[in-house]
């Protein structure tokens, strides 16, 4: 699966194309308007996207697409070269858990985890993932804690404590630390940053960004707040490329 | 795998709440057990208590009661038999042997037995065991008394003891013999029967202490010393039962009929094992109750334990989302919610257990003393595993609903976090 899906993407004539949408609509109930409807979207390897849009204008249903949590009503949604709208949903959860690291708004952490359990999560659902992440570091946990470092969440004294216990901007390091993990090609950010005041917001985008560097991770960033763009290799408001919310919205 | 660990921390992180429900389970569970393990235990105790005898003869009343206050020592008789009836019958030319029994009094708390010197024995426990003296040896003398073991140790009585014994078989006597003390000629092996709890003294014995009395109260200004006791005839008007073994067991019936027929005064004779039966039916119904109520308690703990998954629930969806954002498909939220479930079902299981041994061990000396219920520690019998694996089945059945409800909600939810 995963050899044929590499050697698949290698083919591909685009072949730096990890995201592409053609097509595809999207609604949540069959009865109801569709909230998404994206004529074409692509997104390139280690490219660094930022996607701004209001809330309510489909950033949410949108990363559910990617994600593979929903498939369009029609069109195609390919990631990594595989149309994630021809997968059964059993596959389409495997297929997240290999290959995307998803970094929410707040609340990123299951409560009754360690930090360094929390990192780990997606190993423990994908195979793949795991077994990256011990070719890096011998093992899960030293690269979870490699991690833990790079984001400069180390200190003894917080990995001793409840993950409840941690700042809003300590909770999205580690966040950031289990997209991470076993090197997925695709990081999807949904407004991890509105939480964070102006200073660690700042601090929080580079190190995003340098551990995203480091595995030429594909980064595809979700925000309201346009001031952030200018971070970014590439802007794309969601209103001009979502004809459902522009009809929507005006 | 993945699963059962989160379970396992999650139910850690909820330890309090997550105890209590463990707790509720355990106590409903151990109720259960307990219920049925005192049913098993006084049917086998009582079973045992009595074994060789193939009548026991009382004043008419119910062969219950009469089974209870002569073997088991519980309730007192109604009425007396009088001597003569007992002399009759034993000349039947069927009967083998008799023990006579003459109770109503006795010793801070410990009933008192008279009886002669037969009864060491012909009495049988267990199948078929005799009477042992772990010490000492049978009364010989008007005021000798010999123990069962657990009086002689509860009261730290040995060989040689004087012993006051109280009229009337309560805990509390307010009139002793204190004129005319016993001593103790020796004490009883134990056997795990009403006889441990029991002081024996001779007929005589029971005749001199009241040689002064008349009609169940001391006759004011009028004392009979000891020693004067012993030279009066100790030859008793009447005595309380006594039990009868045949040459034959065929005359059991024939037997049965003459003394339920004797014209000289209303007397019963019951068969130990059919007066059993009949306490049993008696005991049924209220073993039934019992059952139906602790499995009510066993379903109200199960419930709790199905409101707590439930109304975490709703401040679980953010978990949940974030489970289904690193890879977790519907199908293990479904798993992790039952795997807690099953964890708290199991807990409670084995908490029950626990504590059912801790009360038996508790509850052991009160039982023994009060009800005389012998409640032996042993290992959970086949029929208990079962019980426990239902309860632990159940919890699994009841932990689907809140696992099915999340099941739904991460389909439904996905990734999104709108909670």
């Amino acid at each position: 699966m995963e050899t044929t899906t590499i050697a698949a993407i290698r083919k591909d004539e685009s072949e730096r194309r990890q995201v592409y949408l053609e097509d595809a609509r999207f609604a949540w109930r069959p009865s109801e308007c569709d909230v998404i409807d994206i004529d074409r979207f692509e997104v390139g390897r280690g490219e660094r996207l930022f996607i701004a849009g209001p809330s309510g204008s489909g950033k949410s249903t949108l990363l559910s697409l990617l994600g593979g949590v929903v498939v369009p009503r029609e069109g195609r949604v390919e990631v990594l070269g595989t149309d994630l709208s021809k997968m059964p949903g059993r596959d389409r959860d495997h297929f997240r858990a290999d290959h995307v690291g998803i970094v929410f708004q707040m609340f990123n952490l299951v409560p009754y985890l360690s930090m360094a359990d929390n990192i780990m999560l997606p190993c423990r659902f994908s195979h793949r993932r795991r077994q990256r992440a011990q070719a890096r570091s011998t093992s899960v946990k030293a690269d979870a804690m490699r991690l833990l470092a790079d984001l400069e969440l180390d200190r003894p004294a917080l990995l001793a404590r409840p993950v409840t216990d941690l700042s809003i901007g300590q909770q999205q390091r580690v966040a950031v630390a289990r997209a991470l993990i076993g090197s997925p090609e695709i990081v999807i950010a949904d407004e991890p940053t509105s939480a964070l005041d102006e200073g660690t917001r700042e601090r929080f985008l580079e190190l995003l960004f340098r551990e995203c560097d480091t595995e030429d991770t594909t980064l595809l960033f979700v925000s309201h707040d346009a001031r952030l763009g200018r971070l970014f290799s590439r802007c794309v408001l969601l209103d001009d490329l979502n004809n459902a919310t522009t009809e929507a919205f005006t | 795998m993945a699963i059962i660990r989160l379970a396992l921390k999650s139910v850690w992180n909820r330890r309090v709440t997550a105890g209590l429900t463990v707790l509720a389970i355990g106590l409903s569970v151990a109720m259960l057990l307990g219920v049925e393990k005192l049913r098993r235990d006084a049917r086998e105790g009582f079973a045992n208590t009595i074994s060789g005898t193939d009548l026991i003869v009382g004043a008419r009343s119910g062969a219950v009661q009469l089974l209870l206050y002569s073997v088991f020592r519980i309730g007192s008789a109604t009425n007396n038999i009088s001597w003569k009836s007992y002399l009759d019958i034993t000349q039947h030319p069927r009967v083998k042997w008799t023990v006579p029994l003459s109770l109503g009094d006795a010793h801070r708390g410990y009933r008192v037995l008279g009886t002669t010197l037969d009864y060491f024995e012909r009495y049988r426990y267990a199948g078929g065991e005799p009477l042992r003296f772990a010490t000492g040896k049978p009364f010989n003398d008007v005021f000798d008394a010999v123990l069962g073991a657990e009086a002689a140790e509860r009261l730290g009585y040995a060989l040689g003891d004087d012993i006051i014994i109280a009229h009337g078989a309560g805990d509390v006597s307010l009139i002793e013999h204190d004129d005319k003390p016993f001593r103790v000629s020796g004490i009883l092996a134990r056997t795990g029967t009403p006889v441990d709890r029991t002081v024996h003294v001779s007929l005589a014995g029971i005749e001199a202490m009241h040689a002064d009395w008349r009609s169940g109260m001391p006759v004011p200004g009028q004392r009979v010393s000891a020693d004067d006791a012993r030279e009066m005839d100790l030859t008793p008007e009447a005595i309380t039962a006594f039990l009868v073994g045949l040459d034959s067991k065929i005359a059991v019936f024939a037997l049965q009929r003459h003394i339920n027929e004797y014209k000289g005064e209303a007397l019963l004779a019951t068969i130990p094992g059919v007066a059993l039966q009949e306490l049993w039916d008696l005991m049924g119904v209220a073993e039934n109750a019992l059952r139906i109520l602790s499995l009510l308690v066993v379903t109200t703990g199960l419930l709790g334990m199905l409101t707590m998954i439930l109304s975490s629930l709703e401040a679980r969806r953010r978990e949940m989302a974030v489970l289904r954002s690193v890879g977790a498909r519907p199908l293990h939220i479904f798993g992790l919610f039952m795997s807690e479930a099953g964890l708290l079902a199991l807990l409670g299981v084995g908490a029950g257990v626990l504590l059912l041994y801790g009360i038996i061990l508790m509850g052991r000396p009160i039982a023994a003393r009060e009800f005389g219920l012998y409640l032996p520690i042993g290992l959970p019998q086949a029929r208990d595993f079962m019980v426990l694996g239902i309860v632990v089945l159940a919890g699994f059945v009841v932990g689907g609903v809140p696992a099915l409800r999340a099941y739904r909600l991460s389909l439904a939810d996905g990734l999104s976090m709108t909670v």
